[in-house]
């Protein structure tokens, strides 16, 4: 069909891309990441001190712990959310589908940031919540422990990603065609059953896919935990930025980062199985 | 013949237009009934009206002195062989014949026999593990039916089931199917769109035609005695004849006959089959001449178009005689009582 040459031009700038921009810069942590630090300068001394750091010292496992219960929270909050939303989208919304499609979609537009401070303002101690709570006289007190804490940031978060998790479900329910619906109904399923043992099974690969968006991205997020969550809030990324930055320890932060890759990685692959495993086209 | 369902007056509309216009009619206990239309005829949403997927805007559905009407698909004695299959795609082909009996919380052991059995039925024992995805359209079509069929419904809809199929493979279910419905004894109430495929398979045909129904009778009577000149013209061919009823004679153009029916216009309709070559032992035949202009050889008959002196066009068939080539001339005839009277649809509007 096409030449060598042709399929070759059309490969070579994304390939060159990939590598430049992250193949070597992931090789370079890779390096780093057995290295060591001696009077603040690296010395390029091949050894497993940063490993042996990380499994001994208990705040990196501990941080990494708090990061996994941040996105497992930020996950099954987005999917309870996310999930009968995209249901009603497709199913339900009519004539009205694709207005409702877009309101879900322009949060997307907005910056993060602008996000991330939004509720800031929200959950401040003279925020727009407990200025209200205390209108009402639910509160006497400003309720302090709103913001900077892991709440925030798995409120924040699951804010942040529910479009997220939305999308990929609404795609796979937009899939499923209309007659099997009619055919359970005409089998004897009542809507009820229909629904467990028709839309949900047929779902599952965007429920995957949304889920794993939402974790991955939430384990890896520093803003949020560094705006809104306080010293209780602290993530796995927080402290490899500051092991980059003032504390200028490359090579743990490189060994860290190195960790979170081969988590995220595997998880993704895992995820792309049972995807595989329960898509039928 | 016992009435198993029952349709009064059954009219449904999408917004402004008129898909069903006071549909009326008997489904017997174990009849193989077809509904026949063209596309857009509304015979898919009566089948719709029928299996619940749609309600009727008025009208009664009665089933064995029930309102069927009343009741949601889910609750309705009826199963559907939609015209694409809808096997779930998630499960295996004998976890699809066995949904309907899991819902009604038949016991496994039963439903592992009865699957067996609606699967040995149609023939697909051997791919019971199988994802749908991976057996041909014909097979899924296998699976359908027995899908349907396991749930042993008083009434069975299929919808156009054999439209995706290759000619050769769809003559052969319409063979198997006509059988399978004798064996098992169940009401088909079938969907086409080829009146071929309806008069092979059915006890009885409703023609459909704009939302109304035209006619409703067996193939053979419909054949002979169609009612409107729409029926006599949607199935099989004919020469439909336009002209009046003046004192018992009926006049088209430059034929006539004694016919007894009331003055005034009348449209008649002239099978291809009961117009041959005059012979002259007929005694009161039509007797007319006729060029032949085309053609068309048929193996055991042929089909031959001839114009006569007046300009009328007849489509003639005759079986074994040679016709001589295009211009020859031809005596022709047809008995009165071949020329059956039917109500203009198309004058009518």
């Amino acid at each position: 069909m096409f030449s060598r040459a042709y399929k070759l031009a059309v490969a070579l700038p994304p390939l060159a891309w990939v590598t430049l921009f992250l193949l070597v810069p992931y090789l370079l942590m890779f390096c780093y990441s057995f290295w060591a630090v001696a009077s603040g300068n690296v010395v390029h001394q091949w050894n497993l001190g940063n490993y042996h750091d990380l499994l001994v010292k208990d705040v990196y496992r501990e941080t990494l712990l708090r990061s996994s219960w941040i996105a497992a929270r930020v996950t099954l909050f987005a999917l309870l959310l996310g999930y009968p939303l995209a249901y009603f989208l497709s199913f339900y919304a009519g004539a009205r589908k694709d207005l409702f499609y877009q309101l879900v979609i322009i949060p997307l537009w907005v910056s993060y940031l602008v996000r991330a401070y939004a509720w800031k303002t929200i959950l401040g101690t003279d925020g727009v919540l407990n200025t209200l709570l205390q209108f009402f006289h639910i509160t006497q007190h400003p309720v302090d422990s709103l913001l900077y804490s892991p709440f925030a940031v798995v409120l924040t978060l699951t804010h942040i990603y529910t479009p997220f998790v939305v999308l990929p479900i609404y795609a796979a329910m937009e899939h499923i065609p209309r007659n099997l619906v009619e055919a359970s109904h005409d089998l004897g399923a009542s809507p009820m059953q229909t629904f467990w043992r028709v839309i949900f099974p047929l779902s599952a690969p965007g429920m995957i896919a949304g889920a794993t968006f939402a974790f991955v991205l939430s384990l890896g997020d520093f803003l949020a935990p560094q705006l809104l969550g306080g010293p209780s809030g602290i993530m796995i990324s927080n402290i490899v930025v500051s092991l980059f930055g003032a504390a200028y320890n490359w090579p743990l932060g490189a060994a860290i980062s190195f960790c979170i890759l081969v988590l995220v990685v595997s998880l993704l692959a895992l995820a792309e199985r049972l995807e595989k495993k329960w898509s039928y086209s | 013949m016992t009435s198993l369902l029952s349709i009064r007056n059954v009219a449904k509309t999408f917004g402004k237009t008129q898909v069903l216009r006071d549909i009326s009619l008997e489904v017997a206990q174990g009849e193989f009934l077809t509904i026949l239309g063209e596309s857009g005829s509304g015979k898919t949403t009566l089948l719709r009206v029928i299996a619940g997927f749609e309600q009727a805007t008025s009208g009664e559905l009665w089933m064995g002195g029930e309102r069927l009407d009343a009741l949601p698909p889910y609750k309705r004695p009826v199963n559907t062989v939609f015209q694409h299959y809808a096997l779930f795609p998630h499960l295996t082909i004998g976890d699809n014949v066995g949904y309907g009996l899991r819902i009604a919380g038949v016991s496994k052991a039963d439903t592992a026999t009865r699957v067996q059995e609606a699967l040995a039925m149609v023939k697909m024992t051997a791919h019971a593990e199988k994802k749908p995805s991976k057996i041909s359209g014909g097979q899924q079509q296998r699976v359908a039916l027995a899908r349907a069929l396991v749930n042993r419904p008083k009434l069975l809809l299929l919808d156009e089931p054999l439209s995706a199929l290759d000619a050769n493979l769809r003559r052969q279910m319409q063979i198997e199917l006509k059988a399978l419905q004798r064996e098992v004894g169940i009401a088909f109430v079938f969907i086409t769109h080829d009146q071929e495929e309806a008069m092979v398979m059915s006890d009885r045909i409703a023609l459909l035609k704009g939302g109304r129904l035209e006619q409703i009778a067996t193939p053979r009577e419909i054949y002979s005695r169609p009612a409107t000149s729409y029926v006599a013209q949607f199935i099989g061919h004919t020469n439909l004849l336009r002209g009046n009823v003046e004192h018992s004679v009926a006049r088209c153009g430059s034929l006539s006959w004694p016919v007894q029916a009331a003055d005034g216009p009348v449209a008649l309709s002239v099978r291809p089959e009961n117009v041959r070559l005059a012979s002259g032992a007929a005694e009161g035949s039509v007797r007319f001449q006729g060029v032949v202009r085309q053609q068309a050889f048929h193996g055991a008959t042929e089909m031959v178009r001839v114009e006569c002196a007046d300009g009328q066009v007849f489509l003639i068939r005759l079986s074994g005689e040679a016709v001589g080539a295009i211009g020859t001339i031809l005596p022709l005839e047809f008995s009165p009582e071949d020329a059956v009277a039917v109500r203009d649809v198309e004058a009518a509007g």
